[in-house]
């Protein structure tokens, strides 16, 4: 079929891409979008097959639907507290992809340099368009697939560790190899040279010797972030591998790649950018990662942590008329959704305002609660964010903090030399009752102590928040 | 353990300590309860509303004193209760340990432990038994009923078909607890509302429950009501001549005065001076909370509403709370509940007299024969020291534009600034590279323009179903696969066949969890 087709689908594709992403703008219109989205991707796969360059359709469709099935049943069988893990591993798919596309992208030049200009003129497909290249196009197409293999072998290895410490195979700490974020300097400098090697002589020695190193600094540039910044590190890999898809849509000339890949690419960054805002650090200081030694001496916490029992705190819930429910990443781990969802929905059957807040870190991916807590039946409407309920808490007679630590921090307001000074965070010591939901005395990710723990209003639970909030349910009729 | 509860014998009490609904809490601590017969009916709780809670009713006071092993009230006792107490039993009332010095030793002397309700500090954990915060609340609200009893308005201004009524004009003086009650009936009853406390970090509160804090022009370093456990301390007599001016100022237009102010251990401060009353319209009214410890009104009678010569009223009642007596003994009642709560840690019916407890220790007056007031500061400070407010000024209407101007120049300078060096950057890469990599480009370039624009508008609650269609979407690359997969060269092809399977993983596992999550997402 003519090319004509194949770019007019394509632009009724990318209009549909970037309705999709607009419409998740509200949680109504959201359940709309996802079928733009899905409808433009038919289309452009549609429009592709039938369009001028490819071949070996049945190899294609049969290809799809076996990965299409795989893709159904992941979807379908993932616990909503391994999202975090699913994005990842869905990432590492793209950034390969990336990457053996861009082989491909380099071998096909290859071969047809080779030819004369006679058997140029009878290339078909993907080849043909590659023929019609002059020598300028094809240094810049050079440099396109270079860093479209660059970028989805870092996002590759780097998703492939994000994975495994979201799914705990990979220890979640910190860790660097002994040279720290200077073996990460040194291969993107070999990255360099090979580029400029690459640039002159065409060999496909520099294209491997850049993608070990890209590996690498995707391996090591994330095993050196800790887990409660994953939510940024995802986001990240999230940009990188649009930025993939849009530097292989260059060297393709393919325009739709181009647009998916940067509103997929600019996507990720504002989510990186979000992320770093909300807990008062720039992107480089979390991507080199841990946190900056305190710039001073630290106030000292006074007082001690006053524990309590499932009793006295389903009487306290009894007597309160609002309570706001502060999840975090340790209701994911201990699975305690549903109960949550459970207890709101006894105390909302009293008549009482139950709200939730959430930060925008809290989890281990952007908006992880949010999902969490709506896998549970909990109504969104009732699902704060931090700017919405700050100012709510001294009007509050309980509030419920479970599994959260730092985003409830009040060092971050009230001590200027603590490591997280300065942090936007939920100001829950200002509600009339606080109690927190924790498995023991620790600290948390960041190693802060929370003065929050010791305040007078504060009582501890202590223990698995699943079981806590079960008791709880036990106490509450 | 037994928790009884006599009649009041004070004259005109009507309180009790103990009601059916305290009782039921006080017997799940493990105590049983016991009560004198029509100890409560003046408050409107009958014996059988006592016995259906499953409290013993006794005839007498004297069977009550010996059967039971704490002893709750409301007044402090007189000489012949004292008479009636034993070794080891408890006491708890209002004592007031520092002026019923000799109630205290007669006490001592029986062995018998006194907590004073009245001595409890002033601690956040300690709230739910401040009973004086409680009665005082209630005089408060009171106090306004009363002024309105004896005026002859309105509170509130209407314009009606029979002509325009102003608001009546409301001064609180002393914004305490009663103070702040006082303005919060007063301010919905539809008066307006001034009020006039010493301590400036007040202005705050009385603010907040909607009237107007009277400033005074006075420089001083005005005490930190922290220092004192947030209570007033005396100020010094040239502040007392400002304020004394000021309310001569005010007198004429205050159709209603009501006056709270204390001073912990002293007699009431004269505030409201017999000319200031003189200044008043007739019909005025003015109500002294402080009547019990001679009055903040020159004019006072303790326990009598008089008139004075210019027909203003003067309300000097001693016994707000206990006119509405069935409000303030639930309020007491659950006081001296939460009280035994902190008596009773282990829920078992016995008393811990714990001496190392700040609450407990602060309020007891006597324990195990010996006097143990006055106790020692508590370990908590009461109320946070105010920290010195830095100044921070007002900025005029001009530094205002002035400011937003700046903000605007630096925001279109950042703006142009970026437009420059990017549409320079897009320049220079136009120089050089060919135009068919420059109608890329352009594609790009307004790609992630419209990625930014559109991203911004992204609810937060949504970012993870954000995440998933933009995984799914990028798996776009796709279509770079199928275009390849028609090469001839095998390697080529295997290469391919691999990105295209991966990238159908990705397209349908991400539409379908972001399907999923979405229709998670519901309204309650």
């Amino acid at each position: 079929m003519e090319f004509g087709f194949t770019t007019a689908a394509y632009v009724v594709a990318a209009v549909l891409f970037i309705l999709s992403l607009g419409g998740l703008s509200g949680q109504e219109s959201a359940k709309r979008a996802v079928w733009y989205g899905i409808a433009g991707m038919a289309l452009a796969v549609f429009a592709t097959l039938v369009g001028p360059g490819s071949g070996l359709w049945l190899l294609s469709l049969v290809l799809i639907a076996g990965g299409g099935v795989i893709g159904w049943q992941l979807a379908n069988r993932v616990q909503m507290t391994q999202m975090p893990e699913l994005v990842a591993a869905m990432h590492s798919l793209v950034g390969l992809a990336a990457v053996f596309v861009g082989f491909n992208a380099h071998i096909e030049l290859g071969n047809v340099l080779l030819l004369d200009e006679n058997a140029r003129k009878s290339l078909e497909g993907f080849a043909a368009l590659l023929a019609k290249k002059d020598a300028l196009e094809i240094s810049i197409l050079r440099v396109e697939l270079f860093l479209g293999i660059f970028i989805g072998a870092v996002t590759f290895t780097g998703s492939v560790i994000a994975y495994g410490k979201l799914a705990g195979r990979v220890g979640s700490a910190a860790t660097k190899l002994p040279g720290g974020h200077m073996l990460n300097a040194g291969a993107a400098v070999l990255s360099l040279i090979c580029l400029v090697w690459y640039f002159n002589t065409g060999g496909f020695l520099p294209l491997a010797i850049m993608t070990l190193a890209a590996l690498f600094i995707g391996y090591h540039l994330i095993m050196g972030i800790g887990g409660a910044d994953m939510p940024v590190v995802v986001s990240m890999l999230n940009s990188y591998s649009g930025w993939a898809a849009a530097a292989i849509g260059f060297s393709l000339g393919n325009d739709l790649l181009i647009v998916v890949g940067a509103l997929v690419g600019s996507s990720g960054a504002i989510l990186s950018y979000i992320m770093c805002k909300a807990m008062n650090r720039s992107f480089i200081s979390v991507i080199l990662g841990g946190f900056g030694g305190p710039a001073g001496e630290q106030m000292a916490v006074e007082g001690e942590q006053i524990a309590t029992d499932a009793a006295t705190v389903a009487a306290q819930l009894d007597d309160a008329d609002s309570v706001i429910i502060v999840p975090g990443y340790g209701m994911a781990v201990a699975q305690a959704q549903q109960a949550v969802s459970e207890l709101t929905n006894r105390l909302r059957a009293k008549g009482k305002n139950v709200r939730f807040g959430i930060h925008p870190v809290a989890g281990r991916l952007p908006g992880h609660m949010n999902v969490l807590l709506a896998e549970a039946k909990v109504p969104y409407d009732i699902v704060l964010e931090m700017d919405e309920i700050n100012d709510d808490f001294p009007e509050t007679d309980v509030v419920m903090i479970i599994g959260s630590n730092d985003i409830v921090n009040p060092a971050a307001q009230e001590d200027p030399n603590s490591p997280i000074a300065g942090m936007p965070v939920l100001e829950v010591w200002k509600a009339k009752n606080v109690i927190v939901s924790k498995r023991g005395q620790g600290t948390g990710y960041s190693g802060i102590e929370n003065p929050l723990f010791f305040k007078e209003n504060t009582r501890m639970l202590y223990g698995d928040a699943k079981d806590s909030v079960n008791q709880l349910l036990a106490n509450i009729s | 353990m037994r928790i009884g509860t006599p009649k009041e014998i004070f004259e005109n009490e009507a309180r009790v300590a103990m009601t059916p609904d305290s009782a039921r809490q006080l017997q799940k601590l493990g105590y049983e309860c016991v009560i004198e017969t029509g100890a409560g009916e003046k408050a409107r709780f009958s014996d059988e509303d006592y016995k259906a809670a499953g409290v013993e009713v006794v005839k007498t006071a004297a069977a009550l004193y010996k059967t039971a092993d704490i002893v709750a009230k409301v007044r402090p006792p007189e000489e012949i209760e004292i008479k009636r107490l034993r070794k080891g039993q408890t006491l708890i009332s209002f004592f007031y340990p520092g002026q019923n010095t000799a109630l205290m030793e007669a006490a001592n002397k029986k062995g018998a432990h006194v907590i004073a309700m009245d001595m409890v500090p002033r601690i956040s954990r300690a709230q739910k038994m401040d009973a004086l915060s409680s009665m005082a609340n209630i005089a408060g609200y009171r106090a306004v009923m009363e002024a309105g009893n004896n005026f002859g308005r309105f509170f509130t201004g209407q314009v009606t078909a029979a002509g325009k009524v102003p608001p009546a004009k409301v001064l609180v003086v002393g914004a305490g607890v009663a103070g702040l009650a006082a303005i919060g009936a007063a301010t919905s009853l539809g008066a307006q509302v001034y009020a006039f406390d010493v301590r400036p970090e007040v202005a705050e509160q009385i603010e907040s429950m909607g009237a107007e804090f009277v400033y005074l022009e006075f420089e001083e370093d005005a005490k930190d009501g922290a220092e004192t456990g947030g209570y007033a301390a005396p100020s010094s007599p040239e502040f007392r001549e400002a304020q004394l001016a000021k309310f001569r100022e005010l007198a004429p237009e205050m159709d209603i005065v009501i006056t709270t102010a204390l001073i912990p251990g002293r007699d009431a401060p004269k505030l409201w001076t017999a000319d200031m009353v003189a200044l008043q319209k007739a019909g005025s009214v003015v109500v002294d909370l402080a009547a019990e410890r001679g009055g903040n009104c020159d004019l006072t009678v303790p326990d009598e509403k008089i008139v004075s010569e210019n027909g203003v009223t003067i309300v000097g009642y001693t016994d707000f709370p206990s006119r509405m007596a069935a409000q303030s003994s639930t309020l007491y009642a659950t006081n001296i509940r939460h009280m035994m709560t902190d008596l009773t840690p282990e829920k078992d019916g016995v008393v811990n007299h714990n001496m190392e407890d700040d609450v407990i220790r602060g309020a007891t007056a006597t324990f195990e024969g010996e006097i143990t007031f006055p106790p020692p500061p508590p370990k908590v400070k009461a109320i946070a020291a105010q920290k010195p407010k830095a100044e921070v000024k007002e900025p005029t209407a001009e530094e205002k534009k002035a400011a937003e101007a700046a903000a605007f120049r630096t925001e279109t300078r950042n703006q142009v600034t970026l437009l420059a060096v990017g549409g320079a950057l897009i320049l220079g890469v136009g120089l050089v590279a060919p135009a068919s990599f420059m109608q890329h480009f352009i594609v790009f370039v307004l790609a992630v323009f419209v990625g930014f624009q559109v991203i911004w508008g992204v609810a937060h609650s949504l970012h993870t179903p954000l995440m998933a269609v933009t995984n799914a979407i990028s798996s776009i690359i796709i279509l770079g696969a199928l275009m390849q997969i028609g090469s001839g060269s095998f390697l080529v092809i295997l290469l391919a066949a691999l990105s295209v399977f991966m990238a159908g993983i990705n397209i349908f596992g991400g539409f379908m969890v972001t399907r999923r999550m979405l229709a998670m997402f519901q309204k309650s």
